[in-house]
């Protein structure tokens, strides 16, 4: 019975919503709401190279915070997000962003969904084209017979 | 349509797709780099422009022109890593060897600790610049110390171990790409 009820308060605990990212660092929010915006899109799609599956803005571990620090500051350089995107991949590489950008290497990755999408399409049509034909054939034989 | 002709391709078409899959999974299990390693993308790069004071003589930083002119190896470490404290004893080693000097960045440390440390186990350290506030970590791409780079005498970054250093890895990959 005690196990029922921690059961159904740690489900409702899943439900409350998570503590913002922005909270994760002291430091108060930028001035500048646009920045502040655009701050929150990148450290979210930036990886922490220390724990490789959380975003930048997920991670409490020290190296996160100081790239976030060097994002904010960036921001108020007036540096564009493809320029902070370049710096940070000229340090770490392309690994640092969760999102890879369209080159060479990754063609094949971007464009794999649309191909395995087309192929799809052509063979459903392939099928379903057989099945229509097999259906005249079979109601034309039972006229027949 | 001829009935054998589309049953055998309804056999051969799938059969090609997995092989094709299983080629494609097998060759990216032979070339996937080492296990959480990341290839850094400044080897080959020049070194990045830094200036750090220095840890144990204020009126000795360490900087880029530092690596200039000779072979260096710059060893990122810190007192809270305990890799660092595993791999001292071979940078010890490197410095008696005294083929290449060794420099030290210090990421994000105390100075008194770090001092207290290098008088306790020893200084393989040419120069060490204080990375207080992990600037400059960041610009050399470190993600976890230890991390140990080579620089040729123009500058140019040669090549970076991640993790301890060890005497085979300084045989192997640092000695041979001497000149």
């Amino acid at each position: 019975m005690k196990a029922r009820i921690l059961v159904a308060l740690l489900a409702l605990a899943a439900l409350l919503p998570a503590p913002r990212a922005a909270a994760i660092d002291s430091i108060p929010p930028l001035a500048d709401p646009v920045l502040q915006q655009r701050y929150l899109a990148l450290t979210h799609e930036l990886r922490c190279m220390q724990c490789q599956n959380e975003s930048l803005a997920d991670s409490p571990v020290g190296l996160a915070s100081d790239l976030r620090r060097d994002v904010r500051e960036q921001l108020l350089a007036g540096q564009t997000d493809d320029q902070i995107r370049d710096l940070m991949v000229s340090r770490y590489g392309e690994f640092i962003l969760f999102r890879p950008r369209f080159n060479a290497r990754t063609v094949w990755l971007w464009s794999l969904p649309a191909v395995l999408m087309l192929l799809g399409i052509v063979i459903a049509v392939r099928v379903l084209r057989d099945r229509q034909q097999r259906v005249g054939v079979d109601t034309e034989e039972s006229l027949d017979a | 349509m001829n009935t054998s002709a589309t049953s055998a391709a309804r056999f051969v078409l799938p059969l090609g797709a997995f092989m094709l899959l299983l080629v494609v999974l097998i060759a990216g299990l032979y070339h996937a780099p080492q296990k959480g390693i990341i290839v850094s993308p400044l080897l080959g790069k020049p070194a990045p422009q830094f200036s750090l004071p220095g840890l144990l003589d204020e009126s000795a930083p360490l900087q880029a022109q530092t690596l200039r002119g000779h072979w260096s190896v710059v060893n990122v470490w810190g007192t809270w890593c305990a890799e660092c404290r595993a791999e001292h004893e071979t940078l010890l080693m490197i410095k008696q060897q005294g083929r290449v000097p060794i420099f030290g960045i210090d990421w994000k440390d105390d100075d008194d600790k770090a001092r207290a440390w290098l008088s306790e186990l020893g200084n393989p350290y040419e120069r060490i610049g204080a990375d207080r506030e992990g600037r400059v970590a960041i610009d050399w791409g470190v993600y976890g110390a230890p991390e140990t780079f080579l620089v040729n005498p123009s500058g140019t970054v040669v090549y970076k171990h991640v993790g301890a250093m060890t005497a085979e890895v300084w045989q192997q990959e640092f000695l041979s790409r001497l000149l």
